[in-house]
């Protein structure tokens, strides 16, 4: 990672002895698109609007570019804020709402109408600009709150939930277009997201939060496939998390009663992780004593994929197994005994 | 059974309207009967309208009534008066009421409630009492003269009562709850994040307040403001016991001319007059503003 952009260093926060942040430390690259994803109180809001200058916090400091902005109030900080509810000034057009913050500057007219027109050609709000806030949709909503930020040029962009308010398909393509403008611009982003999904499919790094700390720092990929703890591996997608014991040199997962032999690393874990997209099951012609055996306890079609609730001498868990990997003739029903197979690389140790 | 309901529902929509009739429409065109009649000793002291005599129909109306107190500066003057004494007791309600208002709407939902109750306490006693404990506390003897003169600051008593600014101090006392809710009424709606995200944009507190919540309060403001503004032109009880003779208000010289001159025409004549040159500037005021705000909705 080259030279911190954002750092934030040792940050706390309480409201009323409730503790919002405990000693946060983050540091954040040039040009990246940053998640801080948790459930709603763990702190990712109030990190946000620490970070925009709305709020002090109670200890810690914040540099931008190596410089302590900690202590600056809102208006002379040099990034932007797009609101979960966009905040748009109702008394205002679109026009007027885009060109707010430049009059605040000092810039010339012929400056303000070129970087409005700029920006209304970027985000394609041509046509709109006499119109009335409540007189558009609320995707036109979302994007003149974006070129009301973007129009200032900031070094750096705060979205708080910026697709919450749209919805499921226009959520998908905004997500795109939200990655292509940020890559276009090479604007900092710092995206506060309860969704993992979009926290997946938007970040270049993230980081998990739970009760004011965080817990994990990471890529999508490294968060799924290697969360540091049980709570990030069932807050990222679906896990299957197993009990793992560890004797004789012997590794085996309890609950499958299996036994781990191409293991090299032969720590004390406790805990192992499969995902359900590894685990894949088949449907048994014959039925056998066999091990792996379990009972299909619910089934549900999902287009693409299928996820399989399967049980295991009383231990649920799940399969997801795409579906144009499964032949017509062995479709799986319920009640249905099937084999289970993984590869032994797909298994994640950890302690809880 | 849905015909039933409809007539129903007419009528549970004409009663108020029939209430203002009865009583604001009828005694209003009472009153202006009485302004155009003549003048006379007797009971009621006026001449009658239309009245039959060896000549037939006689109708015994005139304008003088009107072009009397347009041509005394007296009756002028005291309107003047009282439009100013409504507009300094408005701007000062306006100046005290907002920042209340605001706080107010602000606080938590538990302390709001505490705040809103305090505001609206004062109307639980009698109006006549709030503004006769104005004069306790400021007359000579009263406890505010006391205690200056136990501490010092003063060897006599300050005359503070009987004069125009007892008064303002009443009305503004008086008034400023009509003032601050209507205030709180939309500032309580108002979105905070909006305060945010003009702070964000790069406009300081002043810009923010000039920009943002300012142009975002004004119905509450026009609405604090007609609701003190209009009633305090025609405040009669506040001047007459806190006002002194230094300035004369329209109520009262209305209130004299029924009660001690005993000539209705003229008091009647004041009256309409009031409401009429009141009455056309906020109806166009208030088309002009309900056009400002289609435009901006």
């Amino acid at each position: 990672m080259s030279e911190p952009f954002l750092q934030i260093i040792d940050v706390s926060k309480r409201f009323d002895n409730v503790v919002a942040l405990d000693k946060v430390n983050l540091k954040i690259a040039k040009s990246e698109i940053f998640s801080l994803l948790g459930s709603s109180g763990c702190g990712k809001s109030t990190l946000l609007r620490i970070i925009a200058g709305f709020e002090k916090p109670d200890e810690g400091r914040i540099l931008l570019e190596g410089k302590d902005i900690t202590k600056l109030p809102p208006y002379v900080r040099p990034l932007n804020i797009m609101f979960q509810n966009y905040a748009l000034f109702p008394h205002l057009n679109v026009t007027n709402n885009i060109q707010f913050g430049l009059k605040e500057e000092k810039i010339s007219k012929e400056e303000i109408n070129h970087r409005v027109g700029e920006i209304l050609n970027l985000l394609e709000l041509n046509g709109l600009e006499k119109r009335k806030i409540n007189e558009i949709s609320g995707g036109q909503q979302q994007r003149v709150a974006l070129a009301r930020c973007l129009v200032k040029k900031p070094k750096l962009l705060l979205l708080d939930e910026p697709l919450a308010a749209l919805d499921k398909q226009l959520r998908v393509q905004t997500q795109f277009e939200l990655v292509n403008l940020q890559y276009k611009l090479g604007i900092t982003f710092i995206i506060v997201t309860h969704d993992q999904e979009e926290a997946m499919s938007l970040s270049d790094r993230m980081a998990i939060m739970k009760n004011g700390e965080i817990l994990q720092v990471g890529n999508p990929v490294e968060i799924y496939e290697k969360p540091k703890d049980k709570y990030i591996a069932n807050f990222i997608g679906t896990a299957n998390i197993f009990n793992v014991i560890n004797e004789d040199n012997q590794i085996i997962i309890k609950e499958l009663n299996y036994e781990v032999k191409n293991i090299n690393n032969k720590e004390n874990y406790v805990k192992c992780l499969i995902r359900p997209e590894k685990i894949s099951v088949k449907k048994l012609e014959n039925p056998s004593d066999n091990l792996n055996i379990g009972v299909v306890k619910e089934v549900a079609y999902l287009g693409s994929y299928t996820k399989y609730l399967i049980d295991v001498n009383g231990f649920e868990f799940y399969s997801f197994m795409q579906n144009s990997l499964v032949s017509d003739n062995l479709q799986i029903r319920w009640d249905d005994k099937v084999q289970i197979s993984f590869n032994e690389t797909s298994i994640y140790f950890f302690n809880d | 059974m849905i015909k039933n309901l409809k007539k129903q529902n007419i009528w549970f929509v004409f009663t108020p309207y029939l209430w203002l009739v009865l009583f604001f429409f009828v005694p209003l065109a009472l009153i202006f009967k009485i302004s155009i009649s003549v003048s006379e000793w007797g009971m009621p002291p006026y001449r009658d309208l239309f009245s039959l005599s060896e000549n037939g129909l006689e109708i015994n109306s005139t304008l003088g009534n009107y072009l009397f107190i347009f041509s005394d500066p007296f009756y002028i003057r005291s309107y003047l008066n009282s439009l100013s004494l409504a507009f300094t007791s408005t701007v000062l309600c306006l100046l005290i009421g907002y920042p209340i208002a605001f706080y107010v709407a602000k606080s938590k939902t538990s302390i709001r409630n505490i705040l809103l109750i305090m505001l609206i306490i004062p109307f639980w006693s009698s109006f006549l009492l709030r503004v006769y404990a104005w004069k306790v506390l400021l007359q000579g003897s009263g406890i505010i003269n006391s205690i200056l003169i136990h501490i010092g600051l003063i060897s006599e008593p300050i005359s503070m009562l009987h004069n125009h600014y007892a008064v303002i101090l009443g009305v503004v006392y008086t008034y400023l709850p009509f003032m601050i809710l209507p205030l709180y009424g939309y500032l309580v709606k108002f979105d905070l994040n909006l305060i945010d995200a003009s702070n964000d944009l790069g406009a300081k507190p002043l810009n923010t307040f000039v920009k943002v919540i300012l142009p975002l309060s004004l119905p509450g403001i026009v609405a604090g403001s007609m609701l003190v503004f209009i009633p305090v032109v025609g405040e009669y009880i506040i001047p007459e016991m806190l006002g002194g003779s230094d300035k004369l208000y329209f109520g009262k010289i209305i209130w004299d001319e029924f009660f001690v001159n005993r000539d209705w025409p003229i008091a009647s004549a004041l009256a309409m007059s009031g409401i009429v040159i009141l009455v056309f500037p906020i109806i166009i005021f208030q088309l002009m503003y309900a056009k400002y705000n289609f435009r901006n909705e």
